[in-house]
């Protein structure tokens, strides 16, 4: 049995919250890097270029990339061998959003209730997802979430009839209708199966994987690169201004479903796809 | 492509000659606004009374900005999505609104009004804060301080990057880019 205390707990999700919206993933910059090379509007390739200036800014300066530096979304994988001492874990993670927002000169952004919003005033509560996995240890994922983004993402329950294509028509769909509004280019987090909640929860864990990591399977890897071709089609391009960069990704993530069922959501995140991970 | 380098207020004449896809480099004064900013100010014009800033020729800024951190006089400062501030757009438009930044499409109510009375609408790069922050030269709350970084600021820039998105002719550069660059 590991005891981790809930201080380190508090300090590590500070930390990661701060170096999520300072630091951009070197996943990222290479995508930027090479959507320059294949960009052909003057202006998206001017934007890529302002991103990257951004970036070095940030990450020079320690300052967020992005004044909306997003819901704290946290996810833990917390080992079955893994004994939390000091208090609650999740307050633990309330108190490391808390104290990471406001050391680091984030902007909050939360609000209390949906109609009465008032802003708590230190970006808590963070939406919580918690694994049990074997072992003795914590990992600890922090993904900020901006809303222009979050708020162009969409659910369906698509009929099993529909399958493959139907998939492929309403996630262009929900790409199209976003158009320059999650600041594109995008990255795509696609969660297909399971339940209505479990097909949302995907699509956001989706966002988690490295760019230009495919996944394991096939044909769904195959999916992805179509969609993505796809997707660079439409024209949207950087900021939605014109262009051939309109997503630097597609992830997808499946789970099995109800033999009535064919859930799909789509989670679209912004060209910054911020996530930082520590293991306890 | 040259920029094109303007200074706030806007006239008709500058904003007339405007076009979509233009690159401008703007100087001047400029006054931040998101949603709980807005209503508020239509609370005001509803009940008569006078806006917090002059707003004939001047340029909204849609904008929440991150806190400056010490030393700093401003955080991260990109734009928000426009479209959430649709509601509200064309009554300032019609008040004298000569232009607003931000990101994202407008309404066809905004897009008419830009072209009735004059305006236009620039985008913003989304997601460049550090970049937008420096350069603002000057940031002050005018109205609002309770809504933290939704209260409105009187913000002095130089040479902040925009793009022209909707111009005066009814031009939208969102539905232009896509229909040269869109292959499907």
């Amino acid at each position: 049995m590991k005891v981790i205390h809930v201080q380190e707990v508090i300090d590590t999700v500070a930390r990661l919250c701060q170096e999520a919206n300072y630091y951009l993933g070197e996943d990222v910059q290479h995508a930027f890097e090479n959507a320059l090379q294949t960009e052909i509007s003057l202006t998206g390739k001017d934007i890529l270029k302002q991103l990257l200036e951004n970036a070095r800014i940030a990450r020079e300066n320690d300052v967020p990339m992005c004044q909306d530096t997003g819901f704290a979304v946290v996810f833990l994988e917390l080992g079955q061998e893994v004994n939390i001492t000091g208090g609650f874990l999740y307050d633990a993670v309330n108190e490391g959003v808390r104290k990471g927002y406001t050391e680091g000169y984030l902007r909050k952004s939360i609000v209390n209730h949906p109609l009465q919003r008032i802003n708590t005033g230190d970006n808590t509560p963070a939406v919580i997802h918690t694994t049990v996995v074997p072992g003795d240890k914590l990992t600890i994922t922090v993904a900020p979430k901006g809303g222009g983004s979050e708020n162009m993402s969409a659910i369906r329950m698509l009929k099993p009839a529909e399958g493959r294509e139907g998939v492929k028509k309403f996630i262009l769909e929900t790409v199209k209708n976003a158009g320059p509004n999650p600041c594109p280019p995008i990255i795509v987090g696609v969660g297909m199966g399971g339940t209505f909640e479990k097909a949302a929860l995907l699509a956001k864990q989706a966002l988690l994987r490295p760019l230009g990591e495919p996944h394991p399977e096939p044909d769904i890897a195959d999916l992805e690169s179509e969609l993505l071709e796809e997707i660079n089609k439409t024209g949207i391009g950087p900021q939605g201004l014109g262009g051939k960069t309109t997503a630097l990704a597609v992830h997808i993530l499946t789970y099995p479903c109800h033999i009535a069922s064919l859930p799909v959501a789509v989670n679209i995140n912004c060209h910054a796809a911020r996530h930082k991970k520590a293991v306890l | 492509m040259p920029h094109i380098s303007l200074s706030t207020p806007l006239s008709d004449e500058i904003v007339e000659n405007l076009r979509i896809g233009q690159r401008v480099l703007l100087n001047g004064v400029l006054y931040t606004g998101r949603d709980a900013a807005h209503k508020k100010l239509m609370e005001l014009l509803d009940r008569g009374l006078d806006l917090p800033f002059p707003i004939k020729g001047q340029v909204i800024y849609y904008v929440g900005p991150s806190p400056a951190k010490p030393g700093q006089i401003i955080g991260s400062a990109g734009p928000t999505t426009s479209g959430r501030m649709d509601a509200y757009a064309p009554r300032l438009i019609a008040l004298g609104l000569k232009g607003m930044i931000g990101k994202g499409k407008r309404s066809p109510e905004v897009v008419k009004a830009i072209k009735q009375y004059k305006s236009v609408y620039f985008a913003a790069v989304g997601g460049a804060g550090a970049l937008i922050a420096r350069c603002i030269k000057s940031c002050r709350v005018i109205a609002y301080p309770e809504l933290g970084p939704e209260a409105i600021h009187e913000l002095v820039v130089e040479n902040f990057p925009l793009i022209v998105v909707n111009d005066s002719l009814g031009g939208d550069l969102y539905e232009e880019g896509v229909k040269i660059y869109g292959t499907r």
